[in-house]
């Protein structure tokens, strides 16, 4: 297997809670992320999915380095991306840019599209001469399926879908590596985020990116992904190829996260199995002990209050679960 | 008997001169009693203006009613007296709302603004109409309903608030509920459990169910009927089983090839719909899909084709196409799940 792009190892990011005004103090910790490790390899996908508040956004920031880590480490290439600095922190945030959720307010209003998808060669001139910005831009709008011509229009002249595309051709300007996609497509309507999709993958194809994909829809992970993650309550829970993830989850939240999608084939109606579970995510300024998801877990037993499981390959299972009972689902898909 | 709800080419402008948007362009359906009809349809599609004007909470002005009927139990909503109007609300039909966190009052607590209706309608004292409220929290199973009956919306979770929701529609036993994208902003497991909790509710209760949701899956889970929405319009209308075995419209068949599918195992790439719904001050002449309809031909530039029947005649089946018969004979078997998943 080739080297992994990026390697992160039992990252954590805390939050501190704090009471009072004048004198601040910390009241609590709100375990935002707490100990992922991961690997991304050049030219694959890994999926991170989970459900709103498991930490997946946190994650995107701290390897971004938008946000510090509280610990751990992450290397990008072999070199340790907590430790950049300077000269060599910018030269690295070349190879690695992101695509955010909301295409309404990561695109600055006020700026022209040529603007906003030519920032990044202002802030990193080696790569295109002032000369030969204008044409940049406008390939880099061509490759997203945008019209070149609109290069002076402004962002509230698109739709949503044509934005996100702006901020696909804006985190392509600089030919990186890896893109970091966070939640891309989940403000575009259907036949818009089909169109979104194919273009990911297709960029990927010719650029040769690998994409950290954070997302909360399990189907459009499994369309676009080689590898997954589950997150819950800011750790990772289960991970594996996209085959092993939807075809043989061993941990009882996937199960339930992947019995919870509806299909859109009424004549499954009543013929899937529904594993349904109890409540809400527990707050995760105050996670449960052991392990997290005991609370909502049909399968918990005293040893989850006590133990947290380790995220690792099982007797009974063939990737990576966190769960002291790991087992692939008993039931066969309705024939 | 006449159907629950019977809306008939209802029309809706909004604004006035060259830019005026035309919002619902003829939109006719029913609900019969126990029955949920899915209203599926993308942003701008209409939807949910269609679920404000029956619910008469249409904006006006900005919004315009130029023509078409609601009629409740055989009975003409538009035009009727306000304060009948509001009778019928809370009482006869409720709504409930995707952001259930701006739908609920901050500043009171969630068990007053359901107790309110019981004040209000029932005559009920304050302190009685407390205890119906917990009632109705423990009806949408909201654990310890008699302590959280006391709290304020940010106490709860959004699945809580949207089950706070549906106790507020249900407390005055409606005999409709338009659910307006009601799990479109929570998790998938926190979906599954309100849209079993809407169901069970349905059942128990015989209400009409108007489900308005742009998610495909979710309505093959729960629709008996399906109105297909595009650009102010109906453009498909048929049975569950039918419009996802054969769909006739060429937006239908579509919206479900855009759709990655959490079972799909042949990873093939999507086959989007190309282009944009078109801007509602603008629609195109003719019918409004054609210039993203692959198949689009002369005719259907010059003639806006009518919801008509293409189905057999066993199955009630509508579509606003002029090759709809082509659309559904040619492929009578579309791939089901089952052999995706065995191929």
């Amino acid at each position: 297997m080739t080297q992994p792009i990026l390697s992160v190892r039992d990252l954590v990011k805390h939050y501190p809670v704090t009471r009072g005004v004048v004198f601040r103090k910390t009241v609590g910790q709100v375990r935002a992320v707490d100990g992922v490790s991961l690997d991304l390899h050049p030219g694959e996908t890994l999926g991170v999915v989970g459900e709103s508040g498991c930490g997946k956004s946190t994650l995107a920031q701290v390897l971004m380095r938008l946000t510090p880590p509280t610990s751990g480490t992450a290397t990008f290439e072999g070199e340790d991306l907590f430790a950049k600095r300077g000269s060599a922190l910018t030269a690295w945030r070349r190879d690695m840019q992101i695509v955010l959720q909301d295409p309404y307010t990561s695109l600055n209003p006020r700026k022209t599209v040529g603007d906003i998808v030519g920032e990044p060669f202002d802030i990193h001139p080696e790569v295109a001469p002032k000369s030969d910005r204008r044409r940049r831009v406008q390939e880099l709008l061509e490759v997203v399926g945008l019209n070149p011509e609109h290069i002076r229009r402004y962002p509230h002249q698109f739709s949503g879908g044509q934005r996100q595309r702006i901020g696909i051709a804006r985190a392509l300007a600089l030919r990186p590596k890896v893109i970091v996609c966070d939640e891309p497509v989940s403000a575009l309507d259907v036949s818009i985020q089909a169109q979104v999709l194919n273009l990911l993958s297709d960029l990927q194809r010719e650029f040769d990116l690998a994409y950290l994909f954070i997302a909360h829809d399990l189907g459009v992970v499994r369309h676009l992904c080689d590898r997954v993650a589950v997150m819950y309550l800011g750790s990772i829970v289960e991970t594996g190829t996209a085959e092993e993830i939807y075809g043989r989850a061993a941990h009882p939240y996937t199960q339930a996260l992947l019995s919870s999608v509806p299909v859109p084939d009424p004549s499954l109606r009543g013929r899937r199995e529904a594993i349904r579970l109890e409540g809400d995510v527990p707050s995760p300024a105050d996670p449960p002990s052991g392990c997290r998801f005991r609370t909502r877990c049909p399968k918990a037993a005293a040893i989850c209050a006590e133990d947290p499981p380790a995220l690792e390959v099982r007797a009974s299972t063939d990737h990576p679960a966190a769960c002291h009972f790991a087992e692939p689902p008993h039931l066969v898909r309705a024939e | 008997m006449s159907p629950l709800l019977e809306v008939d080419d209802l029309r809706v402008e909004f604004g006035r001169g060259p830019d005026t948007a035309s919002v619902l362009n003829g939109v006719s359906y029913h609900v019969d009693e126990g029955e949920t009809l899915a209203v599926l349809g993308e942003s701008g599609s209409g939807k949910s203006v269609t679920a404000q004007t029956v619910m008469g909470i249409l904006d006006t002005p900005p919004g315009r009613i130029t023509g078409g009927s609601v009629r409740f139990r055989g009975e003409e909503l538009l035009g009727a007296d306000p304060e009948r109007r509001r009778l019928l609300r809370g009482e006869s039909m409720a709504m409930i709302f995707q952001d259930a966190l701006s739908a609920l009052n901050p500043v009171y607590s969630v068990g007053f603004q359901i107790a309110e209706q019981f004040r209000f309608r029932r005559g009920m004292s304050r302190k009685d109409a407390m205890v119906r409220a917990a009632e109705m929290l423990d009806l949408v199973k909201i654990p310890n309903a008699k302590q959280r009956v006391r709290e304020y919306p940010h106490q709860f979770s959004g699945g809580m608030r949207q089950r706070a929701m549906i106790a507020m529609a249900l407390a005055l036993d409606p005999e409709l509920l338009i659910a307006d994208e009601p799990t479109t902003a929570l998790d998938v497991t926190v979906q599954a459990q309100i849209m079993e909790l809407l169901d069970e509710l349905r059942r128990e209760r015989g209400m009409g169910l108007v489900l308005i949701t742009h998610d495909l899956g979710v309505v093959a889970e729960v629709a008996d009927r399906i109105a297909v929405m595009y650009a102010g319009r109906i453009v498909e209308h048929t049975d569950a089983a039918s419009l996802y075995a054969h769909p006739a419209h060429p937006y239908t068949r579509g919206l479900m090839d855009s759709v990655p599918r959490v079972d799909d195992v042949s990873g093939a790439p999507l086959r989007p719909i190309p282009g944009l719904p078109p801007s509602l001050s603008a629609i195109p002449n003719g019918c409004p899909f054609h210039p993203r309809c692959a198949h689009a031909q002369d005719v259907c530039t010059d003639e806006v084709p009518a919801l008509r029947e293409v189905g057999s005649a066993h199955q009630a089946h509508q579509a606003a196409c002029h090759f709809a018969e082509q659309f559904v004979a040619q492929d009578p078997d579309r791939p089901t799940t089952h052999e995706v998943v065995s191929r």
